[in-house]
């Protein structure tokens, strides 16, 4: 039944695992961007600002990851692009990235206490000032533990990048699976795939996070 | 570039149907992966040192592949692997077992963290009253835990829920199958899923609420003030 | 044979040894208050009484039962041995009835009625019973505190250990717990004290046991000993903290 060796299918997972890790970059870093641009507008803007800010959060942290690549694919088309998968997975992740990081990150910038802002507008620092030199830096090592976290969550997002047509690790999965018919084996080795992925930035986050509050920082 | 939601109303059936089968996995795998988390919760709190020990050590190895595997491929190995096995199971089946997993190695992680913070003194207090490891981590521990993660606890179930559409993905008739169903027949892939993805909000939004409901019931005694 | 008769007691944490020997009888109905500097070794000793801590070297028989480990059950032990800490460490989950109620009722296996009955009684006892239905969070410091002697009483134990109980209460609250406290001692309750409240350990105990340096440094009546005593650690401690 099978001509695959296991040899065949481990590299055929690796050449379509790079995908897996580009897509991930790509929306780890758009989603950085535009997170950032994101809290800055949302802890300093008008009220609108604010509103529509949490709103994008809310909607995007409210509905599946899946429903959002459909409607990235599918609304793309209605405007009247033509978008590829790779189009439509990279604006999905980065979007959603962006709103998950922009709530981790506003809550990290509240967690500086207010003092610290009266502190800055006593002397005379303005919005963007007290935001640079004093509360980024501090909100910048409270931020660094929960964002590496997330970025494992990025990671596994991408996954659903397959149902859209997007051959990464998973896509790659099922279609060797559809070919050589060996799912115990294939769907173990592309989890295995992720966890070698996911598992060292999970390891590392927690260690952030233990030196971080175990230095009694807070 | 105009879009017409017409289409969609000889489907309301459809989006019934999905509507109810996402509403009952989440129901069932709240309360079954909810129980899952306590015993392992409670089982890794034990010695870490002799028997208990690799069973505390295999549940973290539990937890840990699946917190750090996408759903979806936990999903597949245990639809199409299992069968590989010599273990059939349905696609319904395969679903609810994927979420269960799922949600049970979240929660039993962030009970853990609940159950780490419990003081010293209320284990002490417990001893001294001369009640048992279980009898203390039912009676003492676990309910303040829970309130103090109860957030947490919340946003997961929301997560786990909103995660489900992937199980359409094995023909489970959900939410998003009845999407994908409609959306093959009218060709109106937007307009279908934007509906769709509306009724996703808005079954996050009312599970957040009846979870903020019954918080507020079970958590009664944190609030303070004279009676 | 003495209620509790504690032999030869040592206890080490890591390199920093605690207890150093503690020999010490206290017969059934008496009040023993220890007093002493913090790290004297008091607490420690205390909690040994009640295995909270596992001491290394000597014995403590209990009614004629020795402590070791794994001699008695928790669930024995805490029938024999009540404890009321300082910081109340009431379950914040459960109301004052049912706080009290719990161990009786999973430790002991008492019938829902009678824990009632049992819990009612204690709570009258300490004057709670307007707070029946409350949760912990709605009390007073001193409230809480009579709850957890209450707690405590509800096994009705033959000996209660209080470890500083009114250490964490502000000074206006200290008076309603120490008031409970006596009305035990004159009801024939066997109390052993961790103290800082002096007047109370004079005009209450029988015996005041003085500790320095994880050994029993002078013991007595407490007339004698805090008008009279006998070492100079001991003076100097009476004059710091009175």
């Amino acid at each position: 039944m099978t001509d695959f060796t296991l040899w065949d299918i481990v590299r055929n997972l690796l050449l379509a695992g790079r995908w897996t890790v580009v897509l991930s970059l790509i929306a780890f870093t758009g989603g950085a961007v535009v997170g950032l641009v994101l809290t800055l507008a949302r802890m300093g803007g008008l009220w609108p600002v604010r509103w529509l800010i949490r709103l994008y959060v809310d909607l995007f942290q409210g509905t599946p990851l899946l429903m959002q690549l459909f409607l990235a694919y599918f609304g793309a088309a209605v405007l009247g692009f033509d978008v590829s998968a790779w189009t439509a997975a990279s604006v999905a992740l980065t979007l959603f990235t962006s709103a998950f990081l922009c709530d981790i990150w506003r809550g990290c910038v509240e967690a500086v206490p207010s003092g610290q802002w009266q502190a800055a507008r006593v002397l005379g620092l303005n919005y963007l000032q007290s935001m640079r030199h004093v509360i980024l830096p501090q909100a910048l090592r409270l931020a660094v533990p929960p964002t590496v976290g997330f970025s494992v969550q990025v990671i596994k997002g991408t996954a659903l990048a397959s149902v859209i047509g997007f051959v990464e690790l998973t896509k790659a999965g099922t279609m060797l699976n559809n070919a050589a018919f060996a799912p115990f084996t294939i769907f173990a080795l592309v989890a295995l795939g992720y966890f070698i992925l996911c598992y060292p930035l999970s390891r590392y986050a927690r260690h952030l996070e233990k030196k971080l509050y175990g230095a009694g920082i807070r | 570039m105009t879009l017409d939601f017409s289409t969609l109303l000889p489907y309301t059936d459809a989006i019934l149907e999905g509507l109810v089968t996402t509403v009952w996995l989440t129901v069932v795998t709240t309360v079954a992966g909810i129980a899952l988390a306590i015993v392992v919760a409670y089982a890794r709190d034990g010695s870490r040192e002799g028997p208990s020990g690799i069973v505390s050590r295999l549940l973290g190895a539990y937890v840990e592949v699946i917190r750090n595997t996408p759903f979806i491929v936990q999903l597949f190995f245990l639809f199409f692997g299992l069968p590989a096995l010599g273990v059939s199971i349905s696609a319904t089946v395969a679903a609810l077992l994927a979420m269960i997993l799922n949600l049970g190695a979240y929660t039993a992680e962030i009970l853990r963290a609940g159950i780490d913070s419990t003081l010293k003194g209320q284990h002490e207090a417990a001893r001294a009253l001369g009640l048992s490891r279980l009898q203390s981590f039912r009676h003492v521990v676990l309910m303040p835990a829970f309130s103090r993660v109860y957030p947490s606890l919340i946003s997961q179930c929301i997560i786990v829920m909103l995660g489900s559409a992937v199980v359409s993905q094995i023909s489970v008739f959900d939410l998003t199958y009845a999407a994908n169903f409609i959306q093959s027949r009218n060709f109106r892939g937007f307009e279908v899923y934007l509906v769709v993805t509306l009724i996703y909000l808005l079954l996050a939004v009312g599970l957040r609420l009846a979870f903020e409901f019954v918080g507020r019931r079970l958590f009664a005694f944190r609030q303070g003030g004279s009676s | 044979m003495a209620l509790v008769s504690v032999k030869d007691l040592h206890k080490s944490f890591g390199e920093l040894e605690v207890l150093k020997g503690i020999d010490l009888e206290i017969e059934a109905g008496e009040v023993v208050s220890i007093i002493g500097r913090s790290g004297s070794g008091k607490s420690t000793l205390l909690r040994c009484l009640n295995q909270l801590e596992q001491h290394d070297w000597g014995t403590i028989h209990l009614a004629d039962q020795r402590l070791d480990g794994t001699a008695m059950s928790p669930g024995e032990l805490s029938q024999n041995v009540g404890m009321v800490f300082q910081s109340f460490n009431l379950f914040p989950h459960k109301t004052v009835i049912e706080n009290v109620m719990l161990a009786p009722l999973v430790v002991k296996q008492t019938p829902r009625e009678e824990a009632r009955r049992i819990a009612e009684a204690v709570l009258a006892k300490v004057g709670m019973s307007e707070k029946v239905d409350a949760y912990p969070a709605q009390l007073s410091g001193g409230q809480q505190q009579r709850v957890a002697i209450a707690r405590a009483l509800a096994m009705n134990p033959k000996v209660l250990l209080c470890d500083e109980v009114t250490s964490a209460l502000d000074p206006e609250l200290v008076g309603e717990v120490l008031r409970v406290l006596e009305d035990l001692a004159r009801e024939g309750m066997t109390l052993i004290l961790v103290t800082h409240e002096m007047k109370f350990a004079r005009d209450v105990s029988d015996r005041v046991v003085f500790m320095h340096q994880g050994r029993i440094h002078e013991s007595g009546d407490p007339q004698t000993l805090f008008t009279r005593p006998r070492t100079p650690e001991l003076n100097q401690f009476i004059a710091s903290v009175l």
